[in-house]
């Protein structure tokens, strides 16, 4: 439905969305280029998406990830400014990014355990912070003495090696795909999990059987940071062939808010993030090739965005796709157990 | 000298207030109502988008009553979602915030200037002389709005039947009230404050469209609201304190000195700083109706 709106929207303006697509969908997943791009742009969305999706299994709306995703970026950044074995560094430059990622989500559990400030707020107000402290450590202390546009690149030792030669893919796509799997395990297989999807299941119910509240805000912000963080420090460590951040932050911005389309497509569930990762990692991948081929803008791939999540917002066309999803091969992925409780919860 | 100064930083403030109260004004009707909508950003910077091309097309006001007839025809689209089809508030806002900030981006790369589209000198709207300074007459419409707003929601039967949805829709429908309608009309009415406050920034206030006009304002207007406690008139003061905060980068870039003391970044976070402590002050005492983010659904 979002791609027919999407076609419609590029006729108005005078494209011609069959070439677009075709330019889209081969450029993704077409050839081994073509689909290690897709998963290097998936590899930060995971994360993203797993801070967003651990946040609404525990009933709350975590849009801080953008955030915390630029200071993850550039806390790694800021690690190769040590002179230490690169082992060391790029150990530091991962711990000190996730770090980063949480003490910044820390307010706004802060906030929301104690004031009651509602976490929409408080994170979008974050983001914006964290946007200028960016900037200005951009402009003024991370930045490359010999090229002003950008702050120095990630040392040599510390970035992650090339999966796939030729293109952007890294080592850090199992970083993501790690994660994932470490999500699954805290939230279905640990107790502190079990209670988080109480929370967000039924709180008051929660609350009766002597779940503290303010323990599992503060659990499913921090684990979210952690996550965001860790997206920032694996795409800026990941991502030839600079390794750098450049003033206006052009190759980060927008991660954060991709990964809650991502999470929402993939369900909240970590299994279902992995997939609709990559399919939106297609989409930016096959985004750029259409640019180039049909000369659509590759803001396109956001407006399609902007209209699936519209459209997921509404429940009984969630039942309705996972009806359908029952029918195609999507369902070895996704155990029944997951989607009966995704089908009570909406 | 001095009384210039501060008269200059005065002015300033009530223009930046005014997206700030318009929109802020407009959610307290809708979430009033019951529904919250987080999609306000998205709205402005549409409207914004729309807004400077009507104004090209057919002078100011045909770009601010663009912008209005934007605002409403998404808050139709999310007030639909949110009422009959039970959709979930939060995300169909979020949805229409990444819409809005993919098409404008594309929008404005099919206009020509990557990035940045200035309003043409004939569509902007020509602020009138007062005795304190030059002022958009939208300053006017920005403080007279939410004494409106006042009058219709605690002196009016409509207003009294919008509250009734919100508090408690499903003894407002037992009393004959049609509560889906009646929300997605406040939506409705709601959201195109917010496209007036759109149209007002590119039309009026800047004279230009960015990508990131909107700067997370329809974001502080959802903190005007939590402020306000839904009382339309608090919103007036909640959005010249804001107002203020925002107009202090703009007013800080024009003196050296104190940049050379605060980085310009730094000041440019102050409202939102202070939107965080604002919220963080307030919470507690205000009282949000109790379906509030609620889909209604009839037994």
């Amino acid at each position: 439905m979002g791609f027919a709106a999407g076609a419609l929207i590029m006729m108005v303006y005078g494209y011609d969305p069959i070439s677009a697509y075709r330019a889209l969908f081969s450029g993704a997943f077409g050839d081994l280029y073509g689909f290690s791009e897709s998963l290097a742009n998936a590899t930060p969305l995971i994360l993203t998406a797993l801070t967003f999706a651990i946040g609404f299994r525990g009933g709350m709306f975590n849009i801080g990830a953008e955030g915390q995703l630029y200071l993850g970026a550039l806390a790694a950044v800021t690690l190769s400014l040590l002179h230490l074995p690169p082992a060391m560094v790029f150990a530091l430059s991962l711990i000190c990014a996730v770090l980063a990622g949480a003490i910044w989500s820390l307010p706004v559990a802060i906030l929301k355990a104690t004031r009651g400030v509602h976490e929409v707020i408080s994170t979008i107000m974050l983001n914006w912070i964290s946007q200028f402290l960016a900037f200005y450590l951009i402009a003024n202390i991370l930045v490359d003495p010999m090229r002003a546009e950008k702050t120095i690149s990630i040392a040599e030792g510390v970035r992650f090696p090339v999966l796939v030669p030729g293109t952007s893919l890294s080592y850090g796509i199992f970083i993501s795909l790690f994660a994932a799997i470490i999500v699954y395990l805290f939230l279905w297989r640990t107790v502190i999990g079990f209670d988080i999807r109480a929370m967000g299941h039924n709180a008051m119910a929660a609350t009766y059987a002597g779940i503290e509240k303010w323990k599992i805000i503060v659990f499913v912000f921090i684990t979210g940071g952690f996550t965001a963080g860790l997206a920032g420090a694996v795409h800026v460590m990941g991502r030839p062939p600079t390794y750098a951040v450049y003033s206006g932050m052009p190759s980060i911005t927008g991660l954060g808010f991709e990964g809650l389309a991502v999470a929402m497509i993939g369900r909240n569930h970590p299994i279902g993030i992995i997939i609709s990762g990559i399919f939106f990692g297609g989409l930016l991948a096959g985004g750029r090739i259409m640019q180039l081929f049909a000369q659509v803008p590759l803001e396109m791939v956001r407006v399609v965005e902007g209209i699936v999540v519209l459209f997921l917002a509404i429940p009984e066309l969630i039942r309705l796709f996972s009806f359908l999803r029952k029918m195609g091969p999507i369902v070895i992925f996704r155990s029944k157990r997951s989607s009966d409780e995704d089908r009570r919860r909406l | 000298m001095n009384l210039a100064f501060l008269r200059g930083i005065f002015i300033g403030s009530l223009h930046a207030m005014v997206p700030i109260t318009l929109t802020a004004t407009g959610e307290v009707i809708g979430e009033s109502s019951g529904l919250f909508n987080i999609g306000l950003e998205g709205i402005i910077l549409m409207s914004a988008m729309t807004g400077a091309l009507g104004a090209e097309a057919g002078g100011p006001i045909a770009g601010l009553l663009i912008g209005v007839a934007t605002g409403a025809a998404i808050g139709l689209v999310f007030g639909s979602i949110c009422t009959y089809f039970k959709g979930v508030q939060l995300i169909a806002g979020v949805g229409i915030n990444l819409f809005a900030a993919g098409l404008v981006t594309f929008w404005l790369i099919d206009l020509g200037v990557p990035g940045h589209h200035a309003v043409a000198d004939e569509g902007q709207m020509v602020d009138i002389s007062t005795p304190l300074g030059d002022l958009s007459p939208m300053i006017i419409v920005a403080f007279v709005l939410p004494v409106l707003t006042y009058i219709l929601l605690f002196r009016t039967k409509l207003g009294l039947k919008i509250r009734a949805v919100g508090e408690n829709p499903q003894a407002a429908d037992v009393a004959g009230i049609n509560v889906h309608r009646l929300r997605l009309l406040s939506t409705v009415v709601g959201a195109s404050l917010a496209g007036l406050a759109g149209a007002y920034i590119s039309v009026d206030w800047m004279g230009s469209v960015t990508k990131e006009i909107s700067a997370g304002r329809g974001f502080i207007a959802l903190a005007t609201v939590v402020f306000s406690g839904l009382n339309p008139m608090l919103v007036l003061l909640g959005g010249f304190i804001f107002g203020f905060f925002d107009n202090l980068a703009v007013w800080v870039s024009t003196m050296p000195a104190v940049q050379r003391v605060i980085p310009w970044q730094f000041v440019s976070m102050a409202p939102y700083i202070v939107t965080l402590l604002v919220v963080a002050g307030v919470i507690g005492r205000v009282r949000f109706p109790a379906a509030m983010g609620i889909p209604y659904e009839r037994e």
